[in-house]
């Protein structure tokens, strides 16, 4: 049984159609990749997902059950979301950020708890973050702030994570990182859905792939059927090249992290 | 950094200190130890007198003006994510001054000593909803703010009409003076009538700092995480309304205490909205009784009203502030 289901999800906005009739699963193990040109529907199909927007049609289920049947702290539980662009209101530190995370597992009046505090540590290692820990957010740089809110994300270990483009500001060995820990938080039950707009780390990461254009769903299904030069072509219109031959510029293509002690 | 406990228990110590000092400050010097004697065994001295009916209510109210202004300014700012919100930016104070200018005007007040703060909790209550409701349901904060400004403008115009139809030279008077914010002759009447609305704004703004610290992530952030911003929006005015509006209603005008004590506090506590919210009430308490204790020391035959101190010393705070934070954006 699917974990997440949209079915039929329309939407529109100042009369102008965004969505029509689109429908999206996620399971759990899965890293969902959605692609498309800008403007397709990618980032509203995930609001819509995350309960920020309201669908103007169709269906949300979770676990089997309708969205509607939880209740917003529940839902924050089970759905993290990772919005592309969110201002922070004050400079707090980076540790102090990150732990708001786990504020939907907590009562009003209670504190982070030792279990909450070991987790948190945990994801700011995995991030790369803990030489920032005390470091006020605005005094990041721009990759910094996206890995603070991805770690944000990640410490409510929610059964799925919607991520809008985490990896657009951060450099080749960053973005091979977070997509790395991405795969590796699927693998211990949780399901990503994840905007991208790199085919390569597309390809390279997702276990499944939608490509949205004009709002609706051109191609769904394996990595190999959707990334088809004829559904680029349409979706992009861009013509690919997926060999080496026809190539008149150095082809770089980041593939793998390196530790520090291989280099040395 | 100091802890959280320990900057509480400073500003505590410190507001007990004050209020020492404001139960001993006046025109007239009372020995405290007689005082509270002839107070609690019933004998009606004059000391006795001075100390329950005027110091005690005068000195309760500016603790519980200042912290309902501390408070409402901490959660105000927190609540639309901007440093430079008072906590009447939505209404509430315009708005209880145009409600207790009203009774003055048409004589309500001397009818009964309820209808003046009555008029000013409706008038907060009036004008907060109106621009709530002028901002429409999904406004954003800057929306909010522009509807609070123009309720803000038209509520003190039809103050301005008012003081200009008045009736008689007195009758501005009163209202000007009323205007000015003052804690002079309070009664033990005035705090009671500021209480249930003051408990009742502190109630509603209870165990809210979570929501306001998800809000540090955005309102869409927030919103997927469990904040559910348009009740919480009504819940926290509502609150603003009844605390500020009580205040206001007691004691007339007091500007910028809620703008700056949060201000103040705000790099202490990490720059967390939660952490920042007790704080902001214990120095708001502390502000206002501080300034308090100050006009009654200041040595003039016409007493200097505590809401013209307070708007003097926040003014230049307020510039100097508004020029640090474009210092650091440039």
């Amino acid at each position: 049984m699917s974990h997440l289901i949209g079915q039929g999800l329309c939407f529109k906005k100042s009369g102008q159609t965004i969505l029509k009739q689109i429908d999206v699963h996620i399971d759990q193990g899965e890293v969902l990749g959605l692609i498309g040109p800008n403007g397709a529907g990618k980032s509203t199909l995930l609001r819509l997902l995350a309960g920020v927007a309201e669908p103007d049609q169709g269906r949300l289920t979770l676990a089997g059950k309708p969205v509607s049947a939880f209740t917003p702290k529940q839902r924050a539980q089970r759905i993290a979301y990772l919005p592309q662009l969110s201002e922070i209101a004050w400079p707090m530190s980076v540790e102090r950020l990150v732990a708001l995370g786990r504020l939907p597992h907590l009562e009003h009046w209670q504190q982070p708890t030792t279990e909450d505090m070991v987790l948190i540590e945990t994801v700011m290692r995995q991030t790369d973050l803990i030489p920032f820990r005390h470091r006020a957010y605005n005094t990041l740089s721009g990759g910094e702030q996206a890995r603070v809110q991805l770690a944000r994300a990640l410490v409510t270990e929610a059964d799925i994570l919607l991520a809008d483009e985490p990896v657009s500001a951060l450099d080749p060995a960053h973005q091979l990182d977070v997509m790395t820990l991405l795969s590796a938080y699927c693998k211990t039950g949780h399901a990503v859905i994840i905007v991208l707009h790199d085919l390569a780390l597309a390809a390279h990461f997702c276990t499944r792939l939608q490509l949205l254009h004009q709002g609706a769903t051109l191609a769904e299904g394996s990595v190999e059927s959707v990334l088809s030069d004829q559904h680029l072509e349409t979706a992009y219109a861009i013509a690919i090249n997926s060999s080496d031959k026809q190539m008149q510029h150095p082809f770089s293509l980041p593939w793998r992290r390196i530790e520090r002690d291989e280099l040395t | 950094m100091i802890s959280q406990k320990q900057l509480n228990l400073s500003l505590g110590l410190l507001l007990v200190g004050a209020m020492l000092i404001s139960l001993l400050t006046g025109s007239q010097t009372i020995p405290l130890y007689q005082a509270i004697e002839e107070s609690f065994t019933g004998l009606n001295g004059v000391y006795g007198i001075i100390l329950t009916e005027l110091r005690i209510p005068r000195t309760l109210v500016a603790i519980l003006a200042g912290a309902s202004l501390g408070l409402s300014g901490a959660v105000m700012q927190s609540l639309l994510r901007n440093p430079l919100a008072s906590p009447g930016l939505v209404g509430s104070a315009s708005g209880a001054a145009l409600g207790a200018v009203a009774t003055l005007y048409f004589g309500l007040a001397s009818l009964s000593s309820l209808a003046l703060p009555m008029g000013g909790i409706a008038g907060a209550l009036l004008a907060t909803l109106t621009a709530y409701l002028l901002a429409g349901r999904d406004a954003s904060p800057l929306t909010l703010i522009l509807a609070g400004v123009a309720v803000n403008a038209f509520a003190l115009a039809l103050v301005s009409l008012l003081l200009n139809l008045a009736p008689s030279p007195y009758a501005v008077q009163e209202i000007a003076l009323w205007m000015l914010g003052s804690l002079a002759n309070i009664s033990r009447n005035e705090l009671l009538i500021l209480l249930p609305g003051t408990l009742a704004g502190w109630l509603l703004m209870w165990r809210q700092g979570h929501h306001l610290d998800l809000l540090t992530l955005g309102e869409e952030t927030a919103t997927s995480m469990g904040v559910q911003l348009i009740k919480l929006r009504w819940r926290l005015f509502l609150a603003i309304a009844l605390a500020v509006g009580s205040a206001i209603s007691v004691t007339g005008s007091i500007g910028f205490i809620g703008l700056v004590i949060p201000h103040l506090i705000r790099p202490l506590v990490g720059y967390q909205p939660s952490k920042l919210l007790i704080p902001s009430a214990l120095g708001g308490a502390l502000l206002l009784l501080m300034a308090d204790i100050g006009v009654r020391l200041i040595p003039l035959t016409t007493e200097i009203k505590v809401g013209v101190i307070t708007s003097l010393l926040g003014a230049p705070f307020f510039l100097w502030l508004i020029l640090n934070q474009r210092r650091r954006e440039a």
